[in-house]
């Protein structure tokens, strides 16, 4: 078990600097959703079975799937890649680069110098205990969670809303004559 | 699952072999139903029956030039219609076809199959974008739209099931379905659940991402070759995914009265139910993609909600 957490996260994390390196879009989000994948599996090893399968759900099937789906909308051409690739200069990526880098040596050392975690006390999670954590000590997120999506399907719904068309040319000059 | 004996092993063979093989054999099931249906004769003259039409299709398949576009994103291109088997293919895995004829029984087996249904829209998309035409890309938007929100119906309709069974395991599932079968208390979610599928299958009447009557074949009028025979396979493999989850989570999978083997009535229930499909096939026509979209958020999407409410309500003043 502990030999696939660190291949998942060795292929999470090359697929996530791929994400920032690819000048195509599209091949970046399907990184992406690589990424999203090896972090389910991150999760499966950890013991949260539950939280890998709403992972795939809803980030790898719903959430990439609605960025790809704007995307295609935007007919991207060869132009855009020749653009992007003058965007990602060396000025741009060093400074975060050496920043990271630095954060990267702290983690080293404290996984080298410091106690290794208890992996022998991995309780699986499963759903009923997510579901009881919920809507146990956690109810505020979930009821404040839930006024932000109602705000958000309310604005969407009135972002969207336009008058009912009559698309067929036979009931429109009907509708027009009423 | 612990004991890895070569048993295990011819359960997966097994589960691959008879998966592929079927949905070579549906081809023939299809067409020669929806002659029937249609009064037709369908394919009769190769072999008994015309079931060699299915070698005859197959060796055409295999042979034909595998051509890609050269406007086409070569690796995407490639990549699309993998994932549509390798994702249908990955479900069966959690599927109980009879006691101890399972692949894997995970503990949140439900949610594996609703993501690798949803990780199957994937092929679509993509398949329809690396095509780099208009037609498929228009496919690929009506598909990526039409799949996204027909699986939240699909997961919705399915937690009615999970919340009289307590499980997601689809061995306790079934099991839980000794006294009832779940169709009787979840009629409403059985038959929203049956639509959706129809959706993800993106089978006919639901079949707007491909539409052959206006945008020629929808997301994959660039394929040809064995690369348009693995959407094809897909599809079949799918339709036959959905009935097999249906029969498992609405009709008792392998249960049935003694007469017959276990393995026996799960292969009657779930050719009962591609039989239907090929009958709506037959029977229904397209609707167009506001009205499918509409009928989706305005009449499932709250029937779904309203299932759930009322499933959890009566579970909640049944244990008390």
């Amino acid at each position: 078990m502990e030999l696939t957490f660190y291949i998942a996260a060795a292929v999470a994390i090359l697929s996530t600097i791929m994400v920032i390196t690819r000048y195509n879009i599209i091949h970046a989000l399907l990184y992406l959703v690589v990424s999203f994948l090896a972090v389910a599996v991150v999760f499966f090893t950890l013991g949260a079975p539950f939280m890998a399968a709403l992972e795939i759900i809803i980030y790898a099937g719903a959430i990439v799937v609605l960025i790809i789906f704007v995307i295609m909308m935007l007919n991207l051409t060869q132009e855009d890649v020749q653009r992007e690739k003058e965007w990602l200069k060396p000025s741009v990526w060093v400074g975060p680069a050496i920043l990271s880098a630095v954060l990267l040596a702290e983690l080293v050392y404290i996984v080298a110098a410091g106690t290794p975690p208890q992996t022998e006390a991995v309780v699986a999670v499963d759903a009923r205990l997510v579901g009881l954590s919920l809507f146990g000590p956690y109810i505020l997120g979930v009821q404040l969670c839930g006024i932000l999506l109602t705000a958000g399907i309310v604005g969407a719904y009135h972002l969207g809303r336009q008058k009912k068309k009559v698309i067929h040319r036979f009931l429109q000059e009907r509708s027009a004559a009423a | 699952m612990e004991t890895a004996t070569p048993n295990y092993f011819l359960i997966i063979g097994g589960v691959l072999f008879v998966m592929l093989n079927v949905a070579a054999a549906l081809i023939w099931v299809e067409r020669r139903l929806l002659a029937l249906f249609q009064d037709r004769y369908g394919p009769n003259r190769a072999g008994p029956f015309g079931l060699l039409i299915v070698a005859a299709d197959s060796i055409k398949l295999f042979f034909k030039q595998d051509w890609i576009p050269p406007f086409a994103d070569k690796p995407v291109f490639v990549l699309a219609p993998a994932i549509v088997v390798v994702t249908v293919l990955m479900s069966f895995v959690v599927i109980p076809f009879a006691p101890g004829i399972i692949v894997a029984d995970l503990n949140i087996g439900l949610l594996f199959f609703l993501a690798m249904s949803s990780m199957g829209a994937y092929s679509i998309i993509l398949g329809g974008w690396a095509s780099n035409n208009k037609y498929s890309l228009l496919g690929a938007m009506r598909g990526a739209a039409q799949m996204i929100s027909y699986e939240v119906f699909m997961g919705l309709s399915l937690m009615g099931v999970v919340l009289l069974s307590g499980s997601f395991s689809l061995v306790e599932i079934v099991e839980a379905q000794r006294g009832l079968w779940f169709f009787i208390p979840q009629i409403v979610g059985f038959v929203i659940f049956f639509i959706a599928g129809i959706a993800e299958t993106h089978r006919l009447p639901f079949d707007i991402p491909e539409a052959e009557s206006e945008l020629i074949a929808g997301f994959h009028s660039e394929y040809s070759g064995m690369k348009f025979g693995m959407f094809f396979i897909g599809e079949y493999m799918g339709i036959t995914l959905i009935s097999c989850m249906i029969v498992t989570l609405y009709f008792g999978g392998w249960l049935g009265p003694d007469f017959l083997p276990p393995i026996v009535w799960f292969i009657l229930k779930t050719l009962f139910f591609l039989m239907i499909f090929i009958l709506l096939r037959a029977s229904m026509p397209r609707p167009r993609y506001d009205q499918l979209m509409e009928y989706g958020w305005k009449v499932l999407l709250p029937l779904t909600l309203l299932n759930l409410m009322v499933t959890a309500a009566v579970v909640l003043w049944v244990s008390e």
